[in-house]
Protein backbone atom coordinates (compact mmCIF):
# COMPACT_ATOMS: atom_id res chain seq x y z
CA UNK A 1 0.00 0.00 0.00
CA UNK A 2 1.14 3.58 -0.46
CA UNK A 3 1.04 6.34 2.14
CA UNK A 4 1.69 9.80 2.70
CA UNK A 5 3.08 10.54 6.49
CA UNK A 6 2.11 14.02 7.53
CA UNK A 7 4.30 14.81 10.29
CA UNK A 8 2.55 17.17 12.48
CA UNK A 9 5.34 19.22 15.07
CA UNK A 10 3.01 20.33 17.59
CA UNK A 11 5.81 20.76 20.05
CA UNK A 12 8.56 19.42 19.48
CA UNK A 13 11.64 21.55 19.12
CA UNK A 14 12.53 22.70 15.08
CA UNK A 15 15.03 24.74 14.11
CA UNK A 16 12.40 27.33 13.93
CA UNK A 17 11.43 27.20 17.79
CA UNK A 18 13.40 28.81 20.29
CA UNK A 19 13.50 25.72 22.13
CA UNK A 20 15.57 24.30 19.54
CA UNK A 21 18.23 26.48 21.08
CA UNK A 22 17.93 24.66 24.18
CA UNK A 23 18.54 21.66 22.93
CA UNK A 24 22.27 20.31 23.09
CA UNK A 25 24.53 20.04 20.17
CA UNK A 26 24.23 16.37 20.63
CA UNK A 27 20.65 16.44 20.41
CA UNK A 28 20.36 18.35 17.71
CA UNK A 29 22.54 16.23 15.75
CA UNK A 30 20.76 13.31 16.88
CA UNK A 31 17.14 14.72 15.42
CA UNK A 32 18.28 15.89 12.14
CA UNK A 33 20.33 11.86 11.63
CA UNK A 34 16.88 10.31 12.45
CA UNK A 35 15.16 12.27 9.59
CA UNK A 36 18.39 11.44 7.34
CA UNK A 37 17.63 7.72 8.27
CA UNK A 38 13.97 7.77 7.91
CA UNK A 39 14.78 9.54 4.04
CA UNK A 40 16.99 6.59 3.78
CA UNK A 41 14.50 3.89 4.57
CA UNK A 42 13.60 1.58 1.61
CA UNK A 43 9.90 2.56 0.61
CA UNK A 44 10.30 6.11 1.27
CA UNK A 45 9.94 8.55 -1.29
CA UNK A 46 11.47 11.77 1.30
CA UNK A 47 8.92 14.95 0.84
CA UNK A 48 10.06 18.76 0.61
CA UNK A 49 11.02 20.31 3.99
CA UNK A 50 8.50 23.35 4.40
CA UNK A 51 9.01 26.47 6.64
CA UNK A 52 7.47 27.08 9.94
CA UNK A 53 4.02 27.20 9.52
CA UNK A 54 3.82 31.28 10.41
CA UNK A 55 5.08 31.88 6.88
CA UNK A 56 1.50 29.77 5.54
CA UNK A 57 -0.69 31.97 3.12
CA UNK A 58 -4.33 30.57 3.45
CA UNK A 59 -6.13 31.55 0.34
CA UNK A 60 -10.12 30.73 0.17
CA UNK A 61 -13.07 31.56 -2.68
CA UNK A 62 -15.96 32.78 -1.45
CA UNK A 63 -18.52 34.15 -3.81
CA UNK A 64 -16.15 34.53 -6.12
CA UNK A 65 -13.89 36.81 -3.94
CA UNK A 66 -10.21 35.52 -3.46
CA UNK A 67 -9.23 35.69 0.25
CA UNK A 68 -6.03 35.42 1.32
CA UNK A 69 -5.39 35.40 5.05
CA UNK A 70 -1.81 35.13 6.75
CA UNK A 71 -0.98 31.50 8.60
CA UNK A 72 -1.99 28.12 8.30
CA UNK A 73 -5.48 26.73 7.25
CA UNK A 74 -5.58 25.14 11.32
CA UNK A 75 -3.65 26.06 14.17
CA UNK A 76 -0.26 26.92 13.71
CA UNK A 77 0.45 24.06 16.44
CA UNK A 78 -1.58 21.79 14.34
CA UNK A 79 -0.04 23.14 10.93
CA UNK A 80 1.62 20.79 8.77
CA UNK A 81 5.43 20.90 9.37
CA UNK A 82 6.39 18.24 6.45
CA UNK A 83 5.92 14.71 4.62
CA UNK A 84 6.92 11.59 3.26
CA UNK A 85 5.33 8.97 0.80
CA UNK A 86 5.99 5.40 2.29
CA UNK A 87 5.38 2.35 0.02
CA UNK A 88 4.61 0.07 2.63
CA UNK A 89 2.89 -3.66 3.45
CA UNK A 90 0.23 -2.50 5.89
CA UNK A 91 -0.50 -0.49 8.43
CA UNK A 92 1.47 -2.28 10.61
CA UNK A 93 4.61 -0.95 8.53
CA UNK A 94 3.76 2.09 8.40
CA UNK A 95 3.04 2.69 11.90
CA UNK A 96 6.95 1.09 12.69
CA UNK A 97 8.46 3.81 10.67
CA UNK A 98 6.03 7.14 11.81
CA UNK A 99 7.02 6.00 15.21
CA UNK A 100 10.73 6.72 14.48
CA UNK A 101 9.92 10.20 13.09
CA UNK A 102 11.43 12.14 15.82
CA UNK A 103 8.42 14.58 16.04
CA UNK A 104 6.30 11.79 17.72
CA UNK A 105 8.56 11.22 20.63
CA UNK A 106 9.06 15.26 20.76
CA UNK A 107 5.93 16.40 21.07
CA UNK A 108 4.28 16.44 18.07
CA UNK A 109 2.66 13.25 16.07
CA UNK A 110 2.38 11.84 12.28
CA UNK A 111 -0.55 11.55 11.03
CA UNK A 112 -0.58 8.54 8.28
CA UNK A 113 -2.95 8.57 5.64
CA UNK A 114 -3.59 6.09 2.33
CA UNK A 115 -3.18 7.22 -0.74
CA UNK A 116 -6.09 7.21 -3.39
CA UNK A 117 -5.98 4.97 -5.71
CA UNK A 118 -8.04 5.03 -9.01
CA UNK B 1 -24.71 -34.00 14.66
CA UNK B 2 -27.02 -35.74 17.20
CA UNK B 3 -28.58 -33.51 19.47
CA UNK B 4 -27.14 -30.04 18.16
CA UNK B 5 -29.59 -27.68 16.36
CA UNK B 6 -29.00 -25.81 13.37
CA UNK B 7 -28.90 -22.66 15.55
CA UNK B 8 -26.30 -24.12 17.35
CA UNK B 9 -23.90 -25.48 14.26
CA UNK B 10 -24.15 -21.72 13.16
CA UNK B 11 -23.51 -20.37 16.22
CA UNK B 12 -20.31 -22.17 16.67
CA UNK B 13 -19.08 -22.48 12.96
CA UNK B 14 -20.14 -18.55 12.27
CA UNK B 15 -16.96 -17.27 13.44
CA UNK B 16 -14.52 -19.86 11.93
CA UNK B 17 -16.30 -20.15 8.59
CA UNK B 18 -15.74 -16.44 8.10
CA UNK B 19 -12.57 -16.15 9.14
CA UNK B 20 -11.79 -18.64 6.28
CA UNK B 21 -13.51 -16.65 3.61
CA UNK B 22 -12.11 -13.26 4.89
CA UNK B 23 -8.41 -15.14 4.92
CA UNK B 24 -9.39 -16.53 1.07
CA UNK B 25 -10.60 -13.37 0.10
CA UNK B 26 -8.78 -10.72 1.66
CA UNK B 27 -12.32 -8.51 1.83
CA UNK B 28 -14.67 -8.24 4.95
CA UNK B 29 -18.09 -7.29 2.95
CA UNK B 30 -17.52 -10.00 0.17
CA UNK B 31 -16.80 -12.60 2.69
CA UNK B 32 -19.81 -11.84 5.36
CA UNK B 33 -22.13 -12.16 2.54
CA UNK B 34 -20.66 -15.13 1.15
CA UNK B 35 -21.02 -16.83 4.58
CA UNK B 36 -24.72 -15.47 4.89
CA UNK B 37 -25.10 -16.72 1.52
CA UNK B 38 -23.96 -19.92 3.00
CA UNK B 39 -26.09 -19.76 6.32
CA UNK B 40 -29.11 -19.41 4.57
CA UNK B 41 -28.55 -21.96 1.90
CA UNK B 42 -28.06 -24.56 4.75
CA UNK B 43 -31.49 -23.71 6.80
CA UNK B 44 -33.00 -24.63 3.30
CA UNK B 45 -31.08 -27.69 2.54
CA UNK B 46 -30.21 -29.32 5.75
CA UNK B 47 -33.64 -30.03 7.52
CA UNK B 48 -34.38 -31.17 3.91
CA UNK B 49 -31.85 -33.19 2.73
CA UNK B 50 -30.13 -33.95 6.28
CA UNK B 51 -26.80 -32.28 8.02
CA UNK B 52 -24.14 -32.80 6.33
CA UNK B 53 -21.08 -35.13 7.85
CA UNK B 54 -18.68 -32.11 7.90
CA UNK B 55 -21.35 -29.08 8.59
CA UNK B 56 -18.14 -26.61 8.45
CA UNK B 57 -16.65 -27.84 5.13
CA UNK B 58 -19.75 -27.87 3.71
CA UNK B 59 -20.69 -23.99 4.75
CA UNK B 60 -16.98 -23.35 3.39
CA UNK B 61 -17.12 -24.90 0.11
CA UNK B 62 -20.81 -23.70 -0.64
CA UNK B 63 -19.18 -19.89 0.94
CA UNK B 64 -16.43 -19.96 -1.59
CA UNK B 65 -18.36 -21.45 -4.45
CA UNK B 66 -20.74 -18.65 -3.66
CA UNK B 67 -18.07 -16.26 -3.56
CA UNK B 68 -16.58 -17.13 -6.90
CA UNK B 69 -19.67 -17.00 -8.82
CA UNK B 70 -20.15 -13.15 -7.58
CA UNK B 71 -16.86 -12.51 -8.45
CA UNK B 72 -17.26 -14.03 -11.97
CA UNK B 73 -20.52 -12.10 -12.34
CA UNK B 74 -18.68 -8.98 -11.44
CA UNK B 75 -15.10 -9.17 -12.81
CA UNK B 76 -14.37 -5.70 -11.46
CA UNK B 77 -14.35 -7.00 -8.42
CA UNK B 78 -12.01 -9.49 -9.04
CA UNK B 79 -9.26 -6.84 -9.61
CA UNK B 80 -9.74 -5.71 -5.75
CA UNK B 81 -9.66 -9.04 -4.58
CA UNK B 82 -6.41 -11.25 -3.83
CA UNK B 83 -8.86 -14.17 -6.11
CA UNK B 84 -7.24 -13.04 -9.20
CA UNK B 85 -4.76 -15.83 -9.42
CA UNK B 86 -6.64 -18.36 -7.41
CA UNK B 87 -8.46 -21.26 -8.96
CA UNK B 88 -11.77 -20.60 -9.99
CA UNK B 89 -14.02 -23.54 -8.87
CA UNK B 90 -14.11 -26.04 -5.76
CA UNK B 91 -15.90 -28.66 -7.49
CA UNK B 92 -15.51 -31.28 -3.95
CA UNK B 93 -16.00 -30.52 -0.39
CA UNK B 94 -12.58 -28.90 1.14
CA UNK B 95 -11.79 -31.99 3.41
CA UNK B 96 -11.94 -30.08 7.44
CA UNK B 97 -7.98 -30.26 7.43
CA UNK B 98 -7.63 -27.93 4.42
CA UNK B 99 -9.55 -25.73 6.49
CA UNK B 100 -6.98 -23.35 8.36
CA UNK B 101 -8.40 -22.00 11.63
CA UNK B 102 -7.96 -17.96 11.08
CA UNK B 103 -9.81 -17.16 13.65
CA UNK B 104 -7.21 -15.25 15.61
CA UNK B 105 -5.95 -13.34 12.34
CA UNK B 106 -9.80 -12.00 12.61
CA UNK B 107 -9.39 -10.92 16.22
CA UNK B 108 -6.24 -9.57 16.15
CA UNK B 109 -7.71 -7.59 12.92
CA UNK B 110 -10.90 -6.44 14.81
CA UNK B 111 -8.94 -5.44 17.67
CA UNK B 112 -6.18 -2.94 16.09
CA UNK B 113 -5.18 -0.04 17.92
CA UNK B 114 -6.38 1.84 14.53
CA UNK B 115 -9.89 1.13 15.08
CA UNK B 116 -12.17 2.93 17.57
CA UNK B 117 -12.75 0.77 21.05
CA UNK B 118 -16.33 1.05 19.81
CA UNK B 119 -15.83 -0.47 16.90
CA UNK B 120 -13.19 -2.94 18.13
CA UNK B 121 -16.10 -4.18 20.12
CA UNK B 122 -19.06 -4.26 17.50
CA UNK B 123 -16.80 -5.98 14.64
CA UNK B 124 -15.72 -8.37 17.39
CA UNK B 125 -18.80 -9.59 18.43
CA UNK B 126 -20.48 -9.31 14.90
CA UNK B 127 -17.25 -11.59 13.41
CA UNK B 128 -16.73 -13.54 15.73
CA UNK B 129 -19.39 -13.71 18.14
CA UNK B 130 -21.89 -14.09 15.08
CA UNK B 131 -24.12 -11.40 16.42
CA UNK B 132 -26.82 -9.65 14.26
CA UNK B 133 -26.33 -6.00 14.24
CA UNK B 134 -29.43 -6.03 16.05
CA UNK B 135 -28.40 -7.66 18.67
CA UNK B 136 -25.77 -5.56 18.65
CA UNK B 137 -27.60 -3.02 19.07
CA UNK B 138 -29.85 -3.87 21.49
CA UNK B 139 -26.96 -5.07 23.73
CA UNK B 140 -25.14 -1.31 23.46
CA UNK B 141 -28.61 0.65 23.38
CA UNK B 142 -28.11 2.32 20.30
CA UNK B 143 -30.16 2.70 17.26
CA UNK B 144 -29.75 -0.34 14.67
CA UNK B 145 -28.90 1.89 11.76
CA UNK B 146 -26.19 3.32 13.81
CA UNK B 147 -24.60 0.32 15.04
CA UNK B 148 -25.11 -1.26 11.45
CA UNK B 149 -23.14 2.07 10.09
CA UNK B 150 -20.39 1.65 12.24
CA UNK B 151 -19.62 -2.39 11.45
CA UNK B 152 -19.72 -0.37 7.65
CA UNK B 153 -17.34 2.53 8.75
CA UNK B 154 -14.75 -0.21 10.63
CA UNK B 155 -15.18 -2.47 7.59
CA UNK B 156 -13.91 0.32 5.84
CA UNK B 157 -11.57 1.28 7.34
CA UNK B 158 -9.91 -2.07 7.74
CA UNK B 159 -9.55 -1.89 3.78
CA UNK B 160 -8.57 1.56 3.07
CA UNK B 161 -5.91 1.97 5.72
CA UNK B 162 -4.38 -1.49 5.08
CA UNK B 163 -4.76 -3.17 8.61
CA UNK B 164 -3.06 -6.51 8.16
CA UNK B 165 -5.24 -9.73 8.57
CA UNK B 166 -2.93 -11.75 10.33
CA UNK B 167 -1.28 -12.76 13.98
CA UNK B 168 1.16 -10.06 14.79
CA UNK B 169 4.91 -10.63 14.67
CA UNK B 170 6.44 -11.55 18.52
CA UNK B 171 7.54 -7.53 19.08
CA UNK B 172 4.18 -6.38 18.48
CA UNK B 173 2.36 -9.41 19.97
CA UNK B 174 2.49 -8.30 24.04
CA UNK B 175 0.37 -4.80 23.12
CA UNK B 176 -1.70 -6.38 20.58
CA UNK B 177 -3.12 -9.17 22.79
CA UNK B 178 -3.62 -6.91 25.34
CA UNK B 179 -5.74 -5.08 23.13
CA UNK B 180 -7.66 -8.42 22.08
CA UNK B 181 -7.98 -9.21 26.03
CA UNK B 182 -9.09 -5.68 26.93
CA UNK B 183 -11.87 -6.09 24.28
CA UNK B 184 -12.74 -9.54 25.63
CA UNK B 185 -13.07 -8.24 29.52
CA UNK B 186 -14.94 -4.83 27.84
CA UNK B 187 -17.70 -7.57 26.54
CA UNK B 188 -17.79 -9.68 29.45
CA UNK B 189 -17.98 -6.62 32.10
CA UNK B 190 -21.09 -5.13 29.43
CA UNK B 191 -22.55 -9.02 30.71
CA UNK B 192 -21.75 -8.71 34.07
CA UNK B 193 -23.60 -5.63 35.37
CA UNK B 194 -26.99 -7.76 33.83
CA UNK B 195 -26.92 -8.95 30.43
CA UNK B 196 -25.94 -12.42 31.13
CA UNK B 197 -25.63 -13.71 27.05
CA UNK B 198 -22.76 -11.26 26.63
CA UNK B 199 -20.96 -12.44 29.86
CA UNK B 200 -21.55 -15.59 28.05
CA UNK B 201 -20.27 -14.66 24.60
CA UNK B 202 -17.09 -12.76 25.93
CA UNK B 203 -16.56 -16.27 27.85
CA UNK B 204 -16.96 -18.16 24.63
CA UNK B 205 -14.42 -16.05 22.86
CA UNK B 206 -12.24 -16.20 26.25
CA UNK B 207 -12.38 -20.44 25.91
CA UNK B 208 -11.87 -19.72 21.94
CA UNK B 209 -8.62 -17.39 22.37
CA UNK B 210 -7.24 -20.11 25.13
CA UNK B 211 -7.73 -22.99 22.27
CA UNK B 212 -5.84 -21.21 20.01
CA UNK B 213 -3.45 -19.58 22.27
CA UNK B 214 -2.90 -22.18 24.80
CA UNK B 215 0.61 -21.01 25.84
CA UNK B 216 -0.11 -17.21 27.13
CA UNK B 217 -1.11 -17.18 30.31
CA UNK B 218 -2.15 -14.02 30.31
CA UNK B 219 -5.41 -15.70 27.89
CA UNK B 220 -5.77 -18.36 30.44
CA UNK B 221 -5.59 -15.92 32.99
CA UNK B 222 -8.57 -13.90 31.43
CA UNK B 223 -10.33 -17.13 30.85
CA UNK B 224 -10.01 -17.99 34.51
CA UNK B 225 -11.15 -14.26 35.90
CA UNK B 226 -14.16 -14.43 34.01
CA UNK B 227 -15.14 -17.68 34.55
CA UNK B 228 -14.97 -17.41 38.71
CA UNK B 229 -16.80 -13.73 38.64
CA UNK B 230 -19.70 -15.39 36.37
CA UNK B 231 -19.81 -18.14 39.12
CA UNK B 232 -21.13 -15.80 41.67
CA UNK B 233 -23.33 -13.81 39.25
CA UNK B 234 -27.25 -15.37 40.89
CA UNK B 235 -25.34 -14.22 44.44
CA UNK B 236 -24.54 -11.07 43.41
CA UNK B 237 -27.75 -9.55 43.48
CA UNK B 238 -30.86 -9.89 46.15
CA UNK B 239 -33.99 -7.35 45.74
CA UNK B 240 -32.56 -5.12 43.82
CA UNK B 241 -29.88 -4.29 45.94
CA UNK B 242 -25.85 -5.35 45.55
CA UNK B 243 -25.12 -8.38 48.51
CA UNK B 244 -21.21 -8.03 49.10
CA UNK B 245 -19.32 -11.07 48.71
CA UNK B 246 -18.97 -11.53 52.33
CA UNK B 247 -22.50 -11.56 52.71
CA UNK B 248 -23.59 -13.74 49.40
CA UNK B 249 -25.43 -16.97 49.60
CA UNK B 250 -22.52 -19.60 48.70
CA UNK B 251 -25.33 -22.43 47.32
CA UNK B 252 -26.26 -20.20 44.72
CA UNK B 253 -22.62 -19.91 43.04
CA UNK B 254 -22.04 -22.15 40.35
CA UNK B 255 -19.68 -25.03 42.16
CA UNK B 256 -18.51 -26.31 39.04
CA UNK B 257 -17.79 -23.26 36.79
CA UNK B 258 -15.35 -22.34 39.56
CA UNK B 259 -13.72 -25.48 39.76
CA UNK B 260 -13.19 -25.02 35.79
CA UNK B 261 -11.75 -21.24 36.39
CA UNK B 262 -9.50 -22.23 39.09
CA UNK B 263 -8.25 -24.94 36.75
CA UNK B 264 -7.28 -22.29 34.28
CA UNK B 265 -6.11 -20.24 37.02
CA UNK B 266 -3.48 -23.01 37.83
CA UNK B 267 -2.54 -23.41 34.08
CA UNK B 268 -1.75 -20.24 33.76
CA UNK B 269 0.32 -19.96 36.99
CA UNK B 270 2.39 -23.26 35.54
CA UNK B 271 3.19 -21.67 32.73
CA UNK B 272 4.84 -18.58 34.77
CA UNK B 273 1.75 -16.35 34.37
CA UNK B 274 2.27 -12.92 36.99
CA UNK B 275 0.21 -10.30 34.58
CA UNK B 276 -3.11 -8.11 35.66
CA UNK B 277 -5.19 -10.57 34.31
CA UNK B 278 -3.63 -13.47 36.04
CA UNK B 279 -3.65 -11.89 39.22
CA UNK B 280 -6.94 -10.30 39.06
CA UNK B 281 -7.87 -14.18 38.54
CA UNK B 282 -5.97 -15.29 41.37
CA UNK B 283 -7.63 -12.81 43.90
CA UNK B 284 -11.01 -13.93 42.20
CA UNK B 285 -10.10 -17.44 43.54
CA UNK B 286 -9.12 -16.30 46.85
CA UNK B 287 -12.19 -14.43 47.12
CA UNK B 288 -13.67 -17.86 46.59
CA UNK B 289 -12.46 -19.24 49.76
CA UNK B 290 -13.70 -19.61 53.01
CA UNK B 291 -12.49 -18.25 55.18
CA UNK B 292 -10.65 -15.59 52.88
CA UNK B 293 -7.07 -15.37 53.83
CA UNK B 294 -6.87 -11.51 53.56
CA UNK B 295 -3.00 -11.20 54.36
CA UNK B 296 -2.40 -13.09 50.54
CA UNK B 297 -5.32 -11.20 49.19
CA UNK B 298 -3.78 -7.42 50.42
CA UNK B 299 -0.50 -8.70 49.10
CA UNK B 300 -1.81 -9.40 45.70
CA UNK B 301 -3.57 -6.27 45.63
CA UNK B 302 -0.17 -5.00 46.17
CA UNK B 303 1.38 -6.38 43.27
CA UNK B 304 -1.32 -5.95 40.73
CA UNK B 305 -1.12 -2.40 42.20
CA UNK B 306 2.29 -1.37 41.29
CA UNK B 307 1.95 -3.68 37.71
CA UNK B 308 -1.39 -1.47 37.09
CA UNK B 309 -0.55 1.35 39.17
CA UNK B 310 -4.29 1.66 39.65
CA UNK B 311 -5.51 3.37 42.70
CA UNK B 312 -9.07 1.72 42.22
CA UNK B 313 -6.63 -1.16 43.34
CA UNK B 314 -4.60 0.24 46.24
CA UNK B 315 -8.64 0.93 47.62
CA UNK B 316 -9.15 -2.31 47.16
CA UNK B 317 -5.57 -3.25 49.10
CA UNK B 318 -7.36 -0.89 51.80
CA UNK B 319 -10.13 -3.17 51.92
CA UNK B 320 -7.97 -5.77 52.37
CA UNK B 321 -6.11 -4.69 55.01
CA UNK B 322 -8.86 -3.82 57.38
CA UNK B 323 -10.33 -7.48 56.51
CA UNK B 324 -6.84 -8.51 57.63
CA UNK B 325 -7.36 -6.89 60.92
CA UNK B 326 -5.22 -3.34 60.58
CA UNK B 327 -8.31 -1.15 60.08
CA UNK B 328 -6.22 2.25 60.55
CA UNK B 329 -3.82 1.64 58.15
CA UNK B 330 -6.07 0.90 55.62
CA UNK B 331 -8.12 4.28 56.90
CA UNK B 332 -4.51 5.78 56.58
CA UNK B 333 -4.26 4.15 52.93
CA UNK B 334 -7.17 5.89 51.81
CA UNK B 335 -6.02 9.12 52.52
CA UNK B 336 -3.60 9.25 50.05
CA UNK B 337 -5.69 7.89 47.18
CA UNK B 338 -6.54 11.01 44.65
CA UNK B 339 -10.20 9.27 43.96
CA UNK B 340 -12.21 11.82 45.40
CA UNK B 341 -15.08 11.79 42.71
CA UNK B 342 -15.16 7.71 43.21
CA UNK B 343 -18.36 6.74 45.20
CA UNK B 344 -16.32 3.39 46.25
CA UNK B 345 -13.79 5.33 47.59
CA UNK B 346 -16.09 6.89 50.29
CA UNK B 347 -18.24 3.89 50.46
CA UNK B 348 -15.01 2.03 51.90
CA UNK B 349 -13.85 4.99 54.04
CA UNK B 350 -17.19 5.08 55.70
CA UNK B 351 -16.87 1.34 56.51
CA UNK B 352 -13.54 1.84 58.14
CA UNK B 353 -14.43 4.49 60.07
CA UNK B 354 -17.86 3.19 61.11
CA UNK B 355 -15.45 0.24 62.71
CA UNK B 356 -13.51 2.62 64.37
CA UNK B 357 -16.49 3.82 65.84
CA UNK B 358 -15.87 7.63 64.33
CA UNK B 359 -19.79 7.58 63.99
CA UNK B 360 -20.22 11.32 62.46
CA UNK B 361 -17.20 11.01 60.27
CA UNK B 362 -18.62 7.42 58.75
CA UNK B 363 -21.76 9.35 58.27
CA UNK B 364 -20.05 11.95 56.32
CA UNK B 365 -18.53 9.56 54.20
CA UNK B 366 -22.04 7.38 53.36
CA UNK B 367 -23.02 10.68 52.42
CA UNK B 368 -20.50 11.62 49.82
CA UNK B 369 -20.84 8.00 48.37
CA UNK B 370 -24.76 8.44 47.71
CA UNK B 371 -23.94 11.71 45.98
CA UNK B 372 -21.72 9.88 43.71
CA UNK B 373 -23.11 6.84 43.03
CA UNK B 374 -25.34 6.27 39.88
CA UNK B 375 -26.90 2.24 40.36
CA UNK B 376 -29.83 2.00 41.99
CA UNK B 377 -28.67 -1.29 43.26
CA UNK B 378 -25.17 0.44 44.89
CA UNK B 379 -27.48 3.36 46.13
CA UNK B 380 -30.06 0.69 47.96
CA UNK B 381 -27.34 -0.71 49.73
CA UNK B 382 -25.22 2.67 50.85
CA UNK B 383 -29.12 3.83 52.39
CA UNK B 384 -29.17 0.89 54.48
CA UNK B 385 -25.64 1.10 55.90
CA UNK B 386 -26.39 5.09 56.40
CA UNK B 387 -29.88 4.31 58.14
CA UNK B 388 -27.94 1.78 60.56
CA UNK B 389 -25.61 3.56 61.96
CA UNK B 390 -28.85 5.47 63.37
Amino acid sequence: MKYVLLIHQGDAPTPYEETWAQLSKDEQQEISKAYGEINQTPGVTPGVGLQHPDTATTVRVEDGQTLVTDGPFVAVKEALGGWFVLEADDLDAAIEIASRVPAARLGGGVEIRPVAEW
Amino acid sequence: MVGTTLEDTFRNEWGRVLASMIGFLGDFDLAEEAVQEAFAAASERWPRDGTPDNPRAWLVTTARNRAIDRIRRDRTLATKTRLLDAPLSTEDTLDDTTIPDERLELIFTCCHPALALDAQVALTLRTLGGLSTEEIARTFLVPEPTMAKRLVRAKHRIKATGIPFRVPPAHLLPDRLAAVLAVVYLIFNEGYGGRGELAAEAIRLGRALAELMPDEPEVRGLLALMLLNDARRDARFAGGAVVLLADQDRSLWDAGQIERGRGELERALALGGRGPYVLQAALAALHSDDPQDWAQIAALYGELGRITGSEVVELNRAAAIAEAGDVEAALELTEGLDLGGYHYLHATRADLLRRLDRVDDARASYRRALELVHSDAERRFLERRLAELG
